[in-house]
Parts: C-alpha cells; structure tokens; sequence
C-alpha cells in the first residue's frame, strides 16, 4: 500500500537545501543511549531538523504478553526498563493484583520490601543517569563514582534476589523471596556510606562551571510542551510541574512514607533546561534515599520478620481476572509506566496488553526542542531526557 | 487520596458530552468494572477530544495512553482506547471508538486522528498503525516507528502470519 508520508519523507530527504546536509547519529553512537538513530538535517553547525529513529530494540513484549500468563510476562517486564526492573515489575504486579481485587490484602511487611528495593532501584536507574550524563558532556570523573556506587545497590539487590538487574522478583500476590537475613543493616550501612558521596558528586559536577555552561538553557522544555507531549517524570517535573504518581495516585504505602517532589526552579538557567532536569534527578535521589530509611525503620521495628512469615503466601493459585479493561500506571524511574489490560475473564492470559513507556514519549519530543540548536547541544538534550532503548522500543 | 477512580465525573461527563454533541456522541458506556469508559462515535472523536481539553470543567490536557485494538477475528473489529488525564483535576477518564473491518488488504480501519490535539498521539498513532494497521485521518506523518519502512503486515493483528523470508533472511518460527 502506498504510504503518503514515506514518500514525502524520503522526498524531504533527497530534496535538501544547498546548505543543507543530512547527518546520521547512532544507532551505534554511545552519545545515543543505546540503539537510537537520529537523522539529523544540519545547516554547518546548526540542527534544523531532527528525525528519531526507533525500533532497533523491538521485541515484541505486547505480543509475549499476549501470549502468556500474568505471571509469566513478569520476566519480560523487567526486560523493558532494564535499569529499573523492580519499579516495572512493581508497577505491573500492581495492576494484576487491583483487577484481581487483592490489592488490599497484601501484608504491610511485603509492600514495604517492595517500596524499598524499588527506591534502591530508583538510585540505581538516576545514577546511570547522572554519571552518563555526564559522560556525554566530557566529564569522566563522575561517571566512575557513579557506577561505584550503583554496584553496592546491585550486590545487594543480587543478594535479595539472585539476579544483578533482572530480578524478577514482585510477584502477584507476593514475593519471590523474603530479605536475606542481615539485609535491612547491610542497607543502613550503604545508606550511611552513600549520603556523604552524593555531597562529592555535587561538588563534582552539579556545582561545576563547565557542566553548567553545557547545559543551562539548553533544550529549554516549555510546561505546555511536555504536557501536550506526554512527558511525565523528571523531565515533566523540570519543567516545574508537581506531579508525582506516587503522591497523586498514592499506590502501594507511599502515602504512608514522607517524602519531597522535586521540581525545577531554573536555578543556574530557565526553567525546564538540561540543567533543571540533571538536577531534579539528583534530587530524586536524595528523597529515594529519605524513603529507604523510612522503609528500614519499619522494617527493623514493627514490622521485623517473624519465622513464620511466608512472602508466597498470599500467592493466587490461579490468576484470572473479571471481564474488565484496566489502565495501571505508577511512577517510574523514567516517568509514567502504564499497563492496559483487557481480560475476558475466562483465560489467564490477557486479550491485550498495551504499555505506555515513559522513554517513548519523553523522546517525542525531542524534535520540537532541539531545532535550531547546535550540534553539540543536541547531545546534551538527548542524555538529559534519560531514555532507555528497552522499554521505548519494547 | 486515590484519583483514580473517576466516576465522580463520569456522569458529568457523559451530560457535558450529549449537551454539546447531541445524544448520539455517546454509544455506550461501559460502567463495570473499576475504570468506566465512554463509547464515542468515531466521527466525532476529535472534537470530543478537543472540548474535553478546552473545557475549564473538565480540562483533560495529558493524554495520557492511547491503545490500537483488535477485538479478535470473529469479531472483525477494530477500536481505539484514550487514556485521559486532568492535571490540575487529577481526574481520569477513558474514551473508546470502534469500527467493524473486514480485514480485507485493499484498506485499513481508520479513525480520526487527534495530534492536533495532543502531539503525544503523533507517536501513539504512528505506532498503532505500525503494529496493528489502523489508520488515522489527517495525521500529519503516519509512517512505520518501531518496524522498518519495508516491513508487510502489521504483526499485533490477530490473524498476522510470519513473512517466510525478511531480506532473503529465513524468518525462523
């Protein structure tokens, strides 16, 4: 079938400018995040047009979920974001469990296990964030100290769970696992370590003039450009928009837990640049860290592990949802991740699955903000929106 | 605490809708369930759509999902779910359209699109088409996103057969 806007695109394509040039970035460029290709219409230094190319990660994770049983596309959900594996699978889990109406009766003690190794997750995931931002910039430094201290969260998650990124570990219903014995003072010990490093990294990098002169008022995102775009996350946060899912939604034991939504204040450029969405991320971090000591206190306290506290117990023998359509979403790393469902109430495989990735619609952007910047600049907006190939293309 | 249940407007909703669009706007609504949704006819999904946006009442400005379907072969129909959020309301609601298609090759199920209310549809729509073959009238840039330009078929449609061979490379089932 003829497709109109193929052919007007391959048109654009071969009818450039005389001062036009057409310039390939990625699919194999570090700058890119992993498999992203940007095609580029560039006037010398100028980017004039910007034409995202996706799908190089494309695997099928609507069809295997319509494939197979709720507990079974768990793995593959921790393959969509895999930097964030829990906060993905927590986000799924949670949505099977309210279409199954169970939602309620989940212990406090797994719920507060699940909201502590997603906000060690969430580090992990703003970690990469931050040090490959600036990797992208020309700062090596905080790049090493960054993964540095990503590897205590993933020694410890592996411990919990066996695995180092994929963990498949929330189950509907449940968990895999309860915490290994001595977890919660091996967390309290990194916790302790971690606070000071954060004031380092600070000193490093986000205080640091040639880091801000990178990114302050670079790929300014207006606030009524990110929401008519979609974004959601930092990079709607940046923008100075208070909106959290975890505070507006108050899933899970989130209301119960004290904590801060960072928002971008334009404090070195404008409102919604690189630097406020770098920013929001660092802050992130420091309020993920608030929630896991949080989540230890009631952990070694009224809540401590009894001998006879089974994670599996709650686990539904079979898992088949009422005839319903059902959209979930919760705060991701990343931003929004949604599910929806649509179940016929007969089988215990979903009729649809449709997910909503936040990567997907923070990239969409990317075409209205990085037009008429540099070069140079269009990588500093590329690292600051912190896409994950795995979960855009899915 | 929990905005996530969005019946407090839906009634409102559903009035404000037949108010401005006369009573055929609305098919049916589909109130079992935790999320009720509202079944609009697809003639009229963009302007709906557009007042749901503007109206200071309701102001859903987030799109927030848009889902292709296929509702099965035997059914041999086609829709499309929109996941709508208010920001400032916090308030939730989902539309849905539908279509019977005959799967026939000559043509696609086709829907109106909204990018022109939301540029986030601009992704969701081209990815809809990709996977699932529905077209979208007057969207500005409906190409393939996830597969390639040359790809035949639309693999999430329930009767899709495997190509044998991709670019004299056997596809292996």
């Amino acid at each position: 079938m003829e497709n109109q806007a193929l052919t007007n695109y391959q048109k654009r394509m071969q009818e450039l400018g005389a001062e036009e040039m057409v310039l390939n970035m990625g699919p194999q460029h570090p700058s890119t995040h992993g498999v992203l290709r940007l095609e580029l219409i560039t006037d010398g230094e100028i980017v004039k047009e910007v034409f995202p190319h996706v799908g190089y990660l494309h695997r099928c994770f609507e069809n295997h979920a319509q494939h197979l049983t709720y507990q079974q596309t768990i793995p593959f959900v921790d393959r969509l974001d895999y930097l964030a594996s829990m906060n993905s699978s927590h986000a799924w889990v949670m949505g099977v469990e309210r279409m199954l109406g169970i939602d309620k009766d989940i212990p406090k003690r797994i719920e507060y296990i699940r909201v502590l190794v997603c906000e060690l997750n969430r580090i992990g995931s703003h970690l990469i964030a931050v040090g490959t931002y600036g990797i992208d910039i020309g700062a090596f430094t905080p790049f090493l100290w960054c993964f540095r201290d990503r590897e205590h969260i993933m020694n410890m998650l592996e411990w919990v769970t066996g695995a180092r990124m994929l963990y498949n570990y929330i189950w509907v219903g449940g968990l895999f696992y309860d915490l290994p014995v001595g977890f919660e003072e091996r967390c309290r010990e990194f916790v302790d370590y971690f606070k000071p490093k954060m004031d380092e990294l600070n000193r490093l990098l986000t205080d640091n003039q040639i880091f801000i002169s990178r990114t302050a008022k670079v790929g300014i995102l207006p606030l009524e450009v990110a929401i008519n775009y979609g974004c959601s996350g930092p990079m709607l946060r940046a923008s100075g928009l208070k909106w959290d899912l975890r505070r507006v939604d108050g899933y899970s034991v989130y209301p119960e837990l004290e904590f801060d939504i960072p928002v971008g204040k334009g404090e070195v450029g404008a409102v919604g640049d690189c630097w406020d969405r770098y920013k929001v991320r660092i802050d992130e971090i420091e309020q993920s860290v608030r929630i896991i000591e949080q989540c230890l206190d009631r952990l070694q306290k009224e809540l401590k592990r009894t001998p006879d506290f089974d994670p599996r117990a709650k686990l539904p023998k079979k898992i088949i949802p009422k005839a319903q359509d059902f959209y979930m979403r919760a705060e991701n790393p990343k931003g929004e991740l949604g599910f929806y469902f649509i179940c016929d109430g007969k089988s215990e495989i979903p009729k649809r699955v449709k997910c909503r990735a936040p990567s997907f619609n923070n990239l969409s952007v990317i075409s209205e903000i990085s037009r008429g910047v540099m070069i140079s600049d269009l990588i500093a907006i590329i690292g600051s929106i912190d896409i994950v190939l795995g979960e855009l293309d899915r | 605490m929990c905005a996530w249940h969005p019946d407090m407007n839906f009634e409102d909703i559903t009035e404000l809708l037949t108010e401005k669009f006369g009573a055929d706007v609305i098919e049916a609504a589909e109130l079992p369930g935790l999320q009720p949704a509202l079944h609009i006819k697809p003639a009229l999904i963009t302007a709906v759509c557009k007042e749901l946006r503007d109206n200071a009442n309701t102001y859903f400005d987030f799109l927030a999902c848009l889902s292709g379907v296929d509702y099965g072969v035997e059914e041999s129909k086609f829709g499309v779910v929109y996941h709508l959020t208010s920001i400032p309301f916090k308030t939730s609601v989902t539309l849905k359209v539908s279509k019977k298609h005959g799967r026939s090759n000559d043509s696609l199920p086709s829907f109106l699109s909204v990018s022109s209310v939301w540029r986030a549809a601009d992704w969701y729509e081209r990815e809809a088409y990709d996977l699932l073959g529905i077209s979208f009238e007057n969207h500005p840039d409906l190409r393939r996103i996830l597969l390639p330009d040359d790809w035949v078929g639309h693999p999430l449609r329930r009767d899709y057969v495997n190509l044998e061979y991709y670019k004299g490379i056997k596809v292996d089932t």
